[in-house]
């Protein structure tokens, strides 16, 4: 008898958990169905848009990595290969030599290469940029804007939330589709003939 | 490249006239000494189609864990694999994504319609919970690089006592409610903020990542998965839906026979102890948990959500919209460096303090009401335990927690009733 209501006890609890594994598996399923809408088979990358960027400088601060995944990368196509590069020298800078002093990146990650009278090229060494974005700053207030901060996704670890876009004041990050994982301003984009006001 | 040029130079006429227009000030150069211009350099992104490698391997590790601990019941066949998943999840996939945070990205996804999931995420989320409903939580015993992380390093577990195993036990549901309210409200991905783990996998992270992560890998040491026992929010689902598994790992392979061997033998206190005899239940217990029941449930569920509501304005104020509307609205209020710099580019991004008002607003009408959720989800929580430990279950053997077992297989090994010595087992009466 014993055994009996036992043996009863345990077919019912075993009825009940078929039950509830049942709702499980469909409430899985219904959870699924109801992101239909929001899914894509592409993987999605994180990336700033360059045309909200202020420089604020927690680029290179708030990354995962050190030093940060977020890069200067130049837009050759933008710049104006000036003398007077704003993105290159500090603004009081009298004389136009590649001293240290006289340079705005606190790593001297810029290379001043002389090309022809009176133009210059401004190459970024990538692995010395810590992406804090001053020669950014410089370039827009004085130059073109052809130097501009990018996730570089060769170094990006494309964290589940993005540490950088947690802290941005301008609001820049956003995910991307794998396959154009860039947003350039201005020129910088394929859309070539956009100008960067209307980039908003 | 022609036709770049003759858009280029399109350009540089129309600059002429629009100057202010326009932000190319200085117009590219034609080089006489016939310099090319060097392309821009864009490294690429890992390539779209090793995400569904990742998912692969996730479906492959869980079949194999499964097999493993319910078909072979090895231990070292467990160990070995979480070993591999370590490697793989942990130090070359560099943590990113798991199950764990994929969380997050359902809610948010659920709450925010335009918020876009690639489907891979979904997966993440989705298959080990199937398997945990299948198998027990295979997906903890050799899958997880987080769990593998710190039952590799178990060296001298102690035992907790059960009343403070219980206690700490809640903490998970805390942390799930809280983070499902924060991804549901856009705010921030707490789970992934705060994984302690993930700093050690890319070798990099800020201090206060690894001063985190070094005091789970030292108490790891010591303490058996104290993340997984006590924090881990996506253990919570696995908890339940494991509860109900089909099969599930078992100490004994056939009939336990009570000969205590295998009672320490789990680093994590997950071996129930057999109740010896089996009492009548007395009519006070029953009375007094069909009191708890009854009243203390919807009390406590009441009295939850009352007070979320109430908090609902702290809870919200770590929103970064909230925050700057708050103090927009009190200039008086002190200003860091940090918000000073939010409020400047608040300022030049001339959007509407109105619109931002309106923004807000929203969001904390959302708070309130998520507020009222999680305060109650956690007064059921609390009043179901309470009288989960009124309970007396009657239970001869010696068996796993379904729920907090985390299907090792440590406890196989100690068990000496073999498949194939039907001698040692207890003769069926
Ligand atoms: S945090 Fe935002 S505003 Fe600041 S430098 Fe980075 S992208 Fe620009
Ligand atoms: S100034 Fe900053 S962003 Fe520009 S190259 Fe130097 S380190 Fe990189
Ligand atoms: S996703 Fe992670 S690694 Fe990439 S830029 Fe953001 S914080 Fe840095
Ligand atoms: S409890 Fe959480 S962290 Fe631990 S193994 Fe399971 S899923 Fe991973
Ligand atoms: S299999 Fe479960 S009960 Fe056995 S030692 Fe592992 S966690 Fe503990």
């Amino acid at each position: 008898m014993e055994q009996h209501q036992e043996g009863n006890k345990i077919d019912r609890r075993k009825f009940l958990n078929s039950g509830i594994r049942a709702t499980i598996v469909l409430g899985i399923g219904g959870l699924g169905f109801s992101l239909l809408k929001n899914l894509s088979a592409e993987e999605l990358v994180w990336q700033l848009d360059a045309s909200k960027c202020i420089q604020c400088g927690r680029c290179a601060t708030s990354c995962i990595m050190t030093p940060s995944a977020v890069k200067c990368i130049h837009v050759y196509a933008m710049c104006g290969y000036c003398d007077l590069c704003g993105g290159f020298f500090r603004p009081e800078t009298k004389q136009l030599t590649t001293a240290a002093e006289n340079q705005l990146c606190p790593t001297s990650a810029i290379k001043r290469k002389f090309v022809e009278e009176p133009f210059f090229e401004y190459e970024i060494i990538e692995n010395l940029c810590i992406g804090c974005g001053k020669c950014v700053k410089g370039c827009e207030a004085f130059g073109n804007g052809s130097l501009q901060l990018q996730v570089s996704h060769n170094l990006c670890k494309n964290c589940n939330q993005c540490a950088i876009a947690r802290v941005c004041p301008a609001d820049a990050f956003s995910r991307v589709p794998v396959k154009s994982p860039y947003l350039f301003k201005g020129f910088g984009n394929k859309k070539l003939v956009k100008p960067a006001e209307d980039d908003e | 490249m022609k036709k770049i040029v003759l858009l280029l130079s399109l350009l540089f006429v129309l600059t002429f006239q629009f100057e202010s227009a326009f932000s190319q000030r200085f117009p590219k150069p034609e080089f006489e000494n016939g310099h090319q211009q060097p392309p821009t350099l864009t490294p690429a992104p890992r390539a779209s189609l090793m995400q569904w490698f990742d998912v692969f391997v996730l479906l492959a590790s869980l079949s194999v864990a499964s097999w493993l601990v319910i078909k072979k019941r090895s231990r070292r066949g467990v160990f070995w694999l979480s070993v591999f998943s370590l490697a793989y999840f942990g130090f070359y996939r560099e943590g990113c994504i798991c199950p764990v945070g994929s969380v997050q990205n359902i809610v948010l996804g659920m709450f925010h319609p335009g918020y876009v999931i690639p489907a891979t995420v979904v997966l993440f989320f989705a298959m080990p919970l199937i398997f945990t409903l299948f198998f027990g939580r295979t997906f903890c015993a050799g899958v997880c690089p987080l769990g593998a992380m710190q039952d590799l390093v178990l060296y001298k577990p102690v035992n907790l006592k059960p009343w403070l195993q219980k206690a700490l036990g809640l903490i998970p549901y805390i942390y799930l409610g809280l983070a499902v309210l924060y991804a549901a409200t856009a705010t921030d991905f707490i789970i992934c903020r705060y994984d302690p783990f993930v700093g050690f996998f890319r070798f990099d992270a800020t201090f206060s990542m690894f001063f985190l992560g070094g005091i789970f890998m030292l108490m790891s040491l010591f303490i058996g998965r104290p993340y997984c026992r006590f924090l881990c929010p996506y253990g919570v689902l696995l908890n339940l839906t494991s509860l109900v598994s089909r099969k599930h790992l078992t100490i004994a392979p056939t009939k336990c026979i009570q000969c205590r061997l295998c009672e320490d033998s789990c680093p994590f206190g997950a071996i129930e102890v057999p109740s010896p005899v089996k009492p009548a239940e007395m009519r006070e217990t029953t009375v007094q948990r069909f009191l708890i029941l009854t009243i203390i449930i919807p009390v406590l569920v009441f009295a939850g959500g009352f007070a979320g509501g109430r908090i609902h304005e702290k809870l919200a104020s770590v929103h970064p919209k909230v925050e700057l509307a708050q103090h927009l609205l009190n200039p008086e209020k002190e200003v860091t460096e940090e918000m000073r710099v939010n409020l400047d580019a608040f300022k030049t991004a001339g959007k509407p303090t109105k619109e931002l008002f309106a923004e807000v607003a929203v969001i904390l009408h959302d708070f309130y009401v998520g507020g009222w959720i999680l305060g109650g989800f956690l007064g059921l929580v609390f009043g179901l335990s309470l009288a989960n430990l009124s309970k007396f279950k009657y239970q001869p053997d010696y068996i796993t927690n379904k729920g907090t077992c985390f299907s090792c297989a440590r406890c196989v090994d100690y068990c000496p009733v073999k498949d194939e010595n039907p001698i040692l087992q207890k003769p069926q009466n």
